[in-house]
């Protein structure tokens, strides 16, 4: 059986062009895709890299059980907690993460996702500072100059180039690359750098000062300093002059702003330079987002909490304050009782001082393959893929909702991340016989 | 010597941690640290070879790899992952978002040293297996 526009569930591009061809059950060929959406694709075959049988930690040992024992240990562990965090939620689909956020005010625990570590800091300015954004259809229709600040699409968005902004043919750029002109601005000459028209090479934790040069000269200033962040005052006003100049500009911006020195504060500037820059012409500015539906999590949570991210249900309501209820924070000042982890690894990509404490409290964690996370869970919960063994609704990075498609069976006894947690749901409501409370194991 | 350390994701990176991440391609595409050429030479190290990062809060042995974004000295490079993070520094300067680039590190030659897969790691550095 062969699906066409199928959707990738791995990068915040969504790609939507993708073949697939399934014969029994099994993928056995992916076009279109980048090597890490083909990587996923295929990864749904290998059974032994996949999680099939949940596990509950016994004498210090993880071993296979039952999904009712499993559910009824990892609601028991939710229950008994005070101050349970509940992370992750970007890798996994909109109708989930509801049914998570349900589950995190019940429960009075914190709710954080993957926002907190890739485009936290961007939300923060976006509250300071506006939003002048787009679609991506727009980038692709109009834009003739295309910046990527801190951000290295070639490796983390490897086709955002050839579906939107450089390569393809456009309503107002019909032969495509030729008609635009792409700029790269990093502390390295990345592999996106490399096939840059232009490359600017900024010295590390100084894209603050850039920014301000740059706005600088925007609104008409004189730039005295022979360099800024070591950038050449030449190359500064020529930048400056290229984007007053174009017809439609945007900025992509990514990790190596937000989590650089200055953080929020270096995309606050930035949003000040695209707002000081539509004077001039028509510039609009987009967060290069990560995980495939972490845009999803920040507009569920929006409408269900009022919220982004960073919601902490334990006052009775929804509170908000980035710093203190954000899962870095909760975690490192040692906070949470219990934590549950849902298609996120933690324990791979949080600080070891977070992860220590991670590593100290009752875990349960629900995710397709076995991680580190899933390793030194005391409950393991295996799910199925969304956008390949289930349907489900994900956000684009430039918040548009695209519906993900089942093209396969997931395998045997396996459940959605939505199905699990509208059973952990019921138990901790006590809908559902056979509720154990746990005793919390003393480590 | 000391260096600046960033880290963030790889294309292989990300090819590894979609096949799920217990396995040698994952350590070969994240336990590694790249380098500037001429920082190899002043380090006197090899790609291949062993080099220990050692940051406020712990150390991890890696394997040095030449940097094809070079030149860039002074900078080092980590894919995001279970190394890069035991090396990663504390606090959030209470914007939520951990110190991921920008960690002041040391970097030693380890030649011969093991490195660890990131079951080992995560059992030594957390105590859990």
């Amino acid at each position: 059986m062969r699906y066409t526009d199928v959707i990738c569930s791995f990068c915040g591009t969504l790609c939507d062009d993708i073949e697939v061809v399934v014969e029994d059950n099994r993928i056995v060929d992916v076009k279109h895709a980048c090597r890490i959406g083909t990587a996923k694709f295929l990864s749904s075959n290998e059974l032994e890299h996949r999680l099939l049988k949940p596990m509950v930690r016994k004498n210090g040992k993880l071993v296979e059980t039952s999904l009712d024992e499993a559910l009824d240990r990892a609601a028991g562990i939710l229950k008994s907690a005070i101050k349970p965090l509940l992370y992750g939620w970007s890798s996994t689909s909109c109708e989930a993460q509801s049914a998570g956020i349900e589950l995190a005010e019940e429960l009075g625990g914190v709710i954080d996702a993957t926002v907190t570590v890739c485009h936290g800091p961007s939300v923060l300015a976006v509250h300071d500072a506006g939003y002048p954004g787009c679609t991506l259809g727009e980038v692709k229709n109009r834009a003739d100059l295309v910046i990527y600040w801190g951000s290295n699409p070639m490796h983390g968005h490897p086709r955002h180039l050839s579906r939107y902004s450089i390569f393809p043919r456009g309503y107002f750029r019909e032969r495509g690359q030729s008609d635009r002109e792409l700029v790269v601005v990093d502390v390295r000459k990345t592999d996106t750098a490399k096939i840059a028209n232009r490359f600017i090479k900024v010295n590390y934790g100084e894209d603050y000062e850039l920014i301000s040069a740059l706005r600088k000269v925007v609104n008409g200033g004189e730039l005295r300093e022979e360099s800024v962040a070591g950038v050449p005052r030449k190359e500064i006003i020529e930048l400056a002059e290229k984007m007053m100049n174009c017809q439609f500009g945007v900025l992509f911006f990514g990790m190596g702003l937000t989590q650089s020195y200055g953080r929020h504060r270096n995309i606050d500037n930035a949003i000040c330079l695209v707002r000081d820059l539509n004077v001039h012409t028509k510039f609009v500015m987009q967060p290069m987002r990560g995980h495939y539906n972490v845009v999803g999590f920040s507009e569920v949570l929006g409408w269900q909490a009022g919220f982004p991210y960073a919601v902490d249900f334990g006052r009775g309501f929804a509170w908000y304050n980035p710093g203190e209820t954000t899962a870095n924070d909760v975690l490192q000042r040692g906070e949470c009782d219990a934590a549950l982890v849902i298609a996120s690894d933690p324990v791979s990509h949080f600080p070891r001082k977070s992860v220590e404490h991670l590593a100290k409290i009752p875990l349960v964690a629900i995710d397709i393959h076995p991680t580190p996370t899933t390793q030194i869970a005391d409950v393991v919960i295996p799910s199925a893929i969304a956008g390949i063994e289930v349907e489900g609704t994900a956000y684009r990075m430039d918040s548009v909702p695209l519906r993900l498609r089942k093209i396969k069976e997931p395998p045997e006894g396996v459940l959605s991340d939505e199905e699990i947690m509208r059973r952990l749901l019921a138990r901790v409501r006590g809908a559902e016989s056979g509720v154990q409370e746990l005793e919390v194991r003393a480590r | 010597m000391e260096v600046t350390l960033i880290t963030g994701r790889t294309v292989a990176q990300g090819e590894e941690m979609e096949k799920g991440k217990i396995g040698e391609g994952f350590k070969r595409a994240c336990a590694v640290v790249e380098l500037d050429p001429e920082d190899m030479s002043k380090l006197g190290v090899h790609e291949g070879d062993e080099v220990r990062v050692e940051t406020g809060v712990g150390e991890v042995v890696v394997v040095a790899k030449k940097s094809r974004d070079a030149p860039h000295p002074g900078v080092a490079f980590m894919p995001m992952g279970p190394w890069a993070n035991a090396v990663v520094g504390e606090g959030t300067a209470s914007t939520g978002m951990p110190p991921f680039k920008g960690i002041k590190a040391k970097l030693s030659p380890a030649k011969g040293e093991r490195v660890l897969s990131a079951e080992e790691l995560v059992a030594r550095v957390y105590g859990r297996e």
